[in-house]
């Protein structure tokens, strides 16, 4: 049962309080992209087994989505971001090479 | 035998007797008494058969590690089964019943098992019923079916009622022993909040049972002075009779609070508690010795038959040996002589000691036999002697000693279970023999930083002295950690340092027992697991802890191993000649102790279970004989029959009132979102497959969604209402998924568009007014004008009716005439019932789902759902003039170009006229050429309009089989033929709506 | 291979069990193999067996990096059924169950496949119209099911109550051969007869690289050693896209947890399975007499193989709601596995962008009935460098073509 962030609230919120909308950063490919490039916009998934990024919204509360880094192993939360940035922040990324040594930093 | 004692018994009030049954007959408890005690009480030794061999087995232990006497408690929708007797309560009238025997406890025809046994070693059914094929079908697992499980299964619905509680708390104190208390009011003056959690329904777990006559009195000071120490800390709440049973991510917990007493209320509560930090104090489980024929009934551990004289003045029997490999046990051998009973000798499996305890324990002149175990035990349903062996022997008998009470005891073993719920490590104390939590790997909280200390005899740490100056330490620690300032000094231990001789961890003894002894030592009780068998499964190459407790069952029985999972790994690990770290144990899951289904349910039954919606017009529906059914959340109207009418004569009626006269319906669960800002309409352009930013002010358009992989997703009539509003129509269960869909795309993809989005589904209420009759019916209320040059078809108008503010849509889903009236939810009862009243000359009647669903039928519209099911696309239903050619992008236009979603043999709506125009296809039914499937039925009718069949299907190639006649498959042996035609049946031209 | 029957028990009983052999030989690895199968669960061993039975192709190694069958395989629900709708799936799922009735005397090893029947529930309109769909499609792809009525569900699962307030009982469709097996004896069995056909099983094996040149596979790196082989097939439910990483490409499958949990053991109370998809809830009795329960994933990734109370909770819920009777039965433990879920939760049976490089995976929450079946296509593909007609719609590809495999237009939520 995760207990995160939310950045909006600037509280801590119950996993049932949340959905989970899978990995972040992904780039939305369109009709000018090639059906390979396109696959891998709609299928392909990094699946990391380790620290990850993905997306959350506050479904039953703001209803706002935010981002959150997390590691799929041990459920560690290093922390959660806007939405809007296209890559995790700097200092979040500083932060997790911190605490976890097999962080080898964000790969696109 | 086993019997009450004349007087003690800290938990018993003497003077008020209870009655009981228990397997029919009627006995005498005492208030205070648990079935367990209640039972020895009555000298009822024989409490259980086991699992397997059904042999006679008899209470083992004093709490929850109980592996034997599981009861079936209760009756009728009170019943129980699988209850430990050790673990309940006796109440009034109490019904008891022991298990898994038939026909009676003392004669069990399945004790031919116990005869047979040497064929039914480990893994034998993976070995056997083999051939032929079908006995194992039809004989061999039928009789195992019928021969395993434990308690009867429960006939009757649960009476009970239980609940859920949310809790937070910076800590979680779990065990209210010594080391819990002292740990608690630890947090005094942190401005922490504290919640201590203890499963009984006393403080101080054994700190006062277990003390000799000189220690008492200074622990219970003790206890009493910390309980009032503990009452004075306002941060700290207290739980008694709650066991916490869970531990997972981040910190949630689940605690069960046990209630007595008050009826209608719930009887058991079920706690989640989110803790910061989690302080387990949980204590420690003594473990047995195995020895041979260690199970007969009269054999107990230790602490078990301490605990029976101490709470309830009851006694195993009166005369008891002891056999034992540590000093803990002696504390049963004064106990036991203190009440005047015969201890004919320990036999202790150490060489000497030397220990106060041990030197008191022979002051009284008990005899003590080091180096010595137990060869064999005589009896059958209970103890009558046991013959004596040297433990480093072969088991050779030396001596027989007359006795009828065994205590055994192989020392304590850490209860780490809760420690490795969600990731805590265990690490091998080979000094003491056993596991504990390894400090360094605990589990972690959501910042990655560990939540859960163990302190006192979970931690390993067993004596009073050690535990006074382990907890306060420890938690300061945790303070310190938590960036926290302890304002507390610590207090001088008020214990004094206990002198013990060392244990010797020994595990099963005779160290020497050959095979054939071997085969009469039990480890997993219940589950009837022998040495043998655990040998077995170590020869056979089942090596790994893991699949030798699943080839054996070890350990997966109710008490899920409390009192055999260390001893099986000592075997594995003797058999193996490989360390125990090496073979490591299994993980334990929650819950530590089993939580009865209903509470896990809580209150969220029956009608709380996932509540209905209701519209507003509900109520008059079901007044008014409507036959329901389930739309998502919602329940909707599916027909109002009326007196005396099939099924399908009401459909018959509701469909040609629409078409002939006019028909009400109810559509207030059409989902509404509104969208609205500066970029509302270049937002929907990207949502909708056709445009949407050329829709006029107070027009509407119907649109089609599709998911980004090219599919349908959704569809609706959008209404522009301002040049920056749109409100957008949802099918009935789709309303939360499409705005939640709105929403993902406006924050994470679109965020720089600026646009708002409202799910507004509730606060609108729809009644649509169907029928060629339905103009000058809504003509009679006064209010804004419906005439077709004023509300042409496909727009919408504001305004009153009857003084009710309405937004009136020119629409149509029938192909009739139609208006629908979104009305404020508050007002729609009201504006119904109006309606409803308004004409009798017209015979206004309501509609039903069913019908909406025939009359859309009729005109080929689909329905999301069931002509799409999520691999359907707008070409397929042949709407590709809804496919914008000239829009650059929406969702789903890269993947209607992919090849897969072009290829020439996909499936595509058409039309079905049977043949036989009475003969309704059935649903789901499949098209097939030269016996292969080509396609299948979508939604089929009789249509009351047409006076025919009716249906509408996807076919592969169906826009070029348009005019061919092809078959159905309706049943094994019949088939039926339909002519494709276009899929609307029903005024092509569109003259009716258009009025 | 010492054969297991009743008289050979019967012998041992009197021999005090002492000659029985071990059931899998601990080989060491050798330095090259003409297959190396990643993964000792269920379907990398079916893979390991009908390459050797059918191609009579032995020089194999099945690497496993913990114990054998301690994945998906030693933690699902048992479930075996092929009421699918897609043409595909049934052919796959068909020729899994018409394997697993046989595999007991193939293997001569029990494993107590036990067709006590499989009934899906309806419970809303929509339902009851796509089960119907799926009634038709079976009976045209040769599978035996039949579509039941409210009374006849009543006759099967006396304990049901079809007359709940919120989702009453509109029917069900039944599958009288579906039924369970003992998991972990499909495992166990199949490692045995792999052993016995001269397949090493090497166990705490993990795979740390995978070495390829121009495009084509040449071996893997393990903890024990590097490894050669031209031709390797990962089978690694729960990790299949950490070792597709490892190889270097992306797969269309997220990881997340599933729970399933038991109750106490108690005397049989139902005979059949149950799935109940519009509550969310699965129920069956061992053999033991614990009653076996499951429901959906967790909603995000997590390779730690246990997952939150929330979902047990809805599960059991939905469940005391159905079957009224077992709300005083206790719940005895839980445990998570790892699902691999894919893009359109069906399976992938591919080669992939390494040649001689084959992957299964992505069999989401219902991997355990389609063990036999896919270890039977899946070795077809090995052998032939290129996927039969059971594995070629389940390839790769799909996802790029849009040739989409989805099972959840049946309304079948779960496995």
């Amino acid at each position: 049962m995760l207990h995160i962030y939310c950045p909006i609230c600037e509280r801590y919120c119950d996993e049932t309080e949340l959905v989970c909308g899978g990995e972040a950063h992904i780039i939305r490919k369109d009709v000018t992209n090639n059906d390979q490039e396109f696959y891998d916009y709609l299928y392909a998934r990094k699946n990391f087994k380790g620290v990850t990024f993905e997306r959350w919204r506050h479904l039953f509360g703001c209803g706002k989505w935010f981002h959150v880094s997390r590691c799929t192993i041990n459920n560690q939360v290093f922390g959660s971001y806007s939405i809007r940035d296209s890559r995790p922040p700097k200092s979040l990324l500083t932060k997790i090479k911190r605490l976890r040594v097999d962080f080898k930093g964000w790969i696109k | 035998m086993s019997a009450r004692l004349p007087s003690g018994g800290s938990r018993i009030n003497r003077r008020k007797k209870i009655d009981f049954q228990f397997n029919g007959r009627r006995l005498k408890g005492l208030e205070g008494d648990t079935v367990a005690s209640a039972l020895l009480a009555n000298d009822e030794l024989l409490v259980g058969r086991s699992f397997k061999y059904h042999r006679p087995r008899g209470i083992y232990g004093s709490g929850e590690d109980e592996p034997n006497a599981l009861m079936g408690i209760g009756e009728e929708g009170n019943f129980e089964p699988n209850v430990r007797a050790t673990d309940i309560q006796l109440r009034e009238n109490l019904v008891v019943k022991s298990q898994n025997h038939w026909p009676s406890l003392s004669m069990d025809f399945l004790s031919i098992n116990n005869l047979l046994s040497r064929f039914f070693s480990a893994g034998f059914y993976y070995k056997t019923f083999i051939r032929p094929r079908f006995a194992w079908k039809y004989i061999f697992e039928p009789i195992i079916r019928r021969s395993a499980g434990l308690g009867n299964a429960p006939t009757q619905e649960d009476v009970e009622k239980y609940e859920h509680v949310h809790f937070e708390t910076d800590i979680l104190v779990v065990g209210a022993g010594i080391a819990g208390i002292t740990a608690a009011k630890s947090f005094q003056d942190t401005g922490l909040s504290v919640l201590l959690c203890e499963k009984d329904s006393e403080f101080g777990g054994r700190l006062v049972s277990d003390s000799d006559e000189l220690e008492r009195e200074i622990n219970h000071q003790v206890l009493k002075k910390n309980l009032e120490t503990l009452k004075s800390c306002e941060n700290v709440s207290v739980k008694l009779n709650t066991c916490v049973t869970g531990v997972f991510d981040h910190g949630y917990v689940l605690a069960i609070e046990e209630k007595s007493g008050e009826t209608n209320s719930p009887q058991k509560i079920l706690w989640k508690i989110r803790a910061k930090k989690i302080v387990l104090c949980s204590g420690a489980f003594e473990r047995p010795i195995v020895f041979p024929d260690n199970d007969i009934p009269g054999i107990m551990l230790a602490s078990a038959v301490r605990d029976y004289i101490e709470f309830y003045g009851v006694l195993i029997g009166d005369r008891v040996v002891l056999t034992t490999n540590n000093d803990d046990a002696y504390k049963t051998a004064l106990k036991l002589k203190e009440n005047g009973i015969n201890v004919p000798a320990i036999l202790d499996a150490r060489k000497s000691a030397s220990s106060n305890l041990v030197k008191k324990v022979k002051e009284e002149g008990i005899k003590v036999l080091f180096g010595k175990c137990i060869g064999r035990v005589e009896g059958k349903k209970r103890v009558e002697s046991i013959g004596v062996c040297a433990v480093n022997g072969q088991g050779s008998i030396e001596d027989t000693i007359q006795c009828n009470g065994v205590a055994v005891s192989g020392g304590w073993v850490p209860n780490a279970n809760l420690w490795s719920h969600c990731g805590g490590k265990l690490e091998w104390d080979k000094k003491n023999g056993f596991y504990k939590p390894d400090h360094n790997k605990s589990s972690i909280g959501h910042d990655g930083e560990p939540n859960m200390i163990a302190l006192g005899s979970c931690s390993g740490v067993f004596t009073n002295f050690e535990i006074q100056d382990q907890v306060p330490r420890k938690i300061n620690q945790l303070l310190m950690g938590m960036k926290i300032k302890s304002k507390r000094s610590f207090e001088k231990n008020p214990f004094r340092k206990e002198q013990f001789s060392a244990d010797i961890p020994v595990f099963i003894l005779p160290h020497g027992a050959g095979k054939d002894i071997e085969k009469r030592m039990f480890v997993d009780f219940q589950n009837d697991v022998k040495v043998t068998d655990i040998n077995l499964a170590a020869l056979e190459g089942y090596e790994s802890i893991e699949h030798a407790k699943r080839y054996t069952t070890l350990g997966m029985a109710t008490d899920q191993g409390k009192t055999s999972n260390i001893n099986g790994i000592n075997i594995l690990s003797k058999y193996l000649g490989r360390p125990v770290e090496e073979i490591g144990h299994t993980t334990f899951r929650p819950p530590y102790k089993p939580i009865p289904l209903g509470v896990i349910a809580g209150q969220y039954s029956n009608k709380l279970f996932k509540p209905t919606r209701k519209t507003p017009i509900d109520a008059w529906s079901e007044t008014n004989n409507a036959k329901w059914e389930p739309v998502g959340d919602w329940r909707r109207a599916y027909a109002y029959p009326q007196e005396n009418e099939t099924i399908s004569q009401t459909l018959t009626r509701e469909v040609l009132n629409v078409r002939n006269n006019v028909g009400l319906l109810d559509s207030s669960t059409l989902g509404k979102v509104l969208v609205k800002g500066p970029d509302a309409a270049k937002f929907l352009d990207l949502i909708y497959t056709n445009k949407m930013s050329t829709l006029p002010v107070g027009k509407c358009r119907y649109g089609l969604m599709c998911t980004e992989a090219g599919f349908v997703f959704d569809d609706g009539v959008v209404a522009r209402l301002t040049d920056d509003t749109f409100l957008c129509h949802t099918t009935s269960g789709g309303s939360d998924r499409v705005y939640a869909w709105f929403e993902e795309w406006l924050q994470t993809e679109w965020f720089d568009f600026e646009v708002y989005v409202s799910n507004l589904t509730e606060q609108y209420s729809q009644i649509n007014v169907v029928g060629p009759n339905s103009r000058k019916l809504l003509k009679r209320l006064k209010g804004i004008s419906l005439l077709d040059s004023k509300l042409p078809f496909m727009h919408f108008a504001e305004g009153f009716l009857d003084r009710i503010w309405v937004r009136v849509y020119r629409i149509s889903f029938s192909g009739e005439l139609s208006y629908e009236l979104a009305v404020k939810s508050n007002d729609a009862a009201v504006l119904w019932e109006k309606l409803i009243n308004l004409g009798n000359d017209f015979k206004v009647e309501p509609y039903g789902t069913e019908a909406l669903h025939i009359l859309r039928a009729e005109k080929g519209f689909i329905v999301v759902g069931d002509e799409t099911d999520g691999t359907v696309t707008p070409q397929d239903l042949g709407m590709n003039w809804i496919v914008s050619k000239k829009k650059e992008d929406f969702i789903g236009k890269k993947a209607l170009n992919l090849p897969f979603l072009n290829k020439k043999n996909r499936k595509q709506l058409v039309g079905i006229l049977t043949l036989d125009e009475k003969f309704v296809l059935p649903d789901g039914c499949h098209a097939v050429e030269d016996g292969r499937p080509i396609g299948h039925v979508t939604s089929t009718y009789f249509s009351p309009t047409l006076s025919r069949s009716i249906a509408l299907g996807l076919i592969e190639e169906g826009h070029s089989r348009i005019g061919s006649t092809i078959e159905f498959s309706v049943s094994k042996t019949e088939s039926a033929f339909g002519k494709l035609v276009d899929p609307v049946f029903y005024d092509k031209e569109g003259k009716k709506q258009d009025v | 291979m010492k054969k297991y029957s009743v008289f050979s028990i019967a012998k041992e009983a009197f021999n005090g069990d002492q000659g029985w052999e071990k059931a899998w030989k601990k080989n060491e690895p050798k330095a090259e193999y003409d297959v190396l199968i990643v993964g000792a669960g269920g379907h990398g061993l079916a893979t390991a067996y009908y390459l050797a039975k059918n191609y009579n192709i032995t020089n194999v190694a099945i690497l496993e990096k913990g114990w054998l069958g301690g994945g998906n395989t030693g933690r699902n629900t048992t479930i075996i059924r092929s009421n699918y709708l897609q043409e595909s799936s049934i052919g796959i799922y068909e020729k899994a169950r018409s394997l697993y009735e046989s595999m007991s005397q193939d293997l001569n090893f029990n494993i107590m496949f036990s067709p006590r029947g499989v009934l899906m529930l309806c419970q809303t309109e929509h339902e009851l119209r796509a089960m119907k769909r799926t009634e038709q499609a079976n009976r045209l792809y040769k599978v035996d099911t039949k579509m039941v009525t409210p009374d006849e569900v009543k006759e099967i699962v006396p304990i049901i109550n079809i007359n709940g307030p919120r989702f009453p009982v509109l029917g069900g469709l039944w599958q009288p051969r579906g039924g369970t097996a003992r998991h972990d004896a499909v495992a166990w069995g199949l490692a045995r007869k792999c052993s016995s056909l001269g397949i090493d099983i090497i166990e705490q094996c993990e795979v740390t690289g995978v070495k390829s040149s121009q495009g084509k596979i040449s071996g893997l790196d393990t903890s024990r050693g590097p490894i050669k082989a031209k031709k390797v097939c990962f089978v690694v439910a729960g990790h299949s896209s950490v070792l597709a990483n490892l190889a270097g490409f992306r797969l269309p499958i997220e990881s997340v947890p599933l729970q399933a949990l038991v109750s106490e053991p108690i005397k049989p109370m139902i005979d059949c399975v149950v799935m109940a998809n519009t509550v969310h809830g699965y129920l069956s009795q061992s053999d033991k007499g614990e009653l076996v329960i499951g429901g959906g994933t967790d909603g995000y990734n997590c390779y730690s193989q246990r997952g939150s109370f929330s979902h047990v909770e809805e599960t059991v819920r939905a469940l005391v709601e159905t079957f009224p009777v077992i709300s005083r039965l206790k719940q005895l433990r839980q445990w998570g596995g790892i699902a691999d879920v894919t893009g359109d939760r069906s399976p992938i049976i591919s080669k992939t962008p390494i040649g001689g490089l084959y992957i299964n995976c992505g069999w989401g929450t219902g991997g355990f009935k389609a063990i036999p079946g896919s270890g039977w296509a899946t070795a077809e593909m090995i052998k032939e460098d290129n996927p039969g007609s059971l594995a070629a719609p389940f390839s790769l590809d799909r996802f790029v073509e849009g040739r989409l495999i989805d099972e959840s237009v049946a309304a079948a939520v779960a496995h």
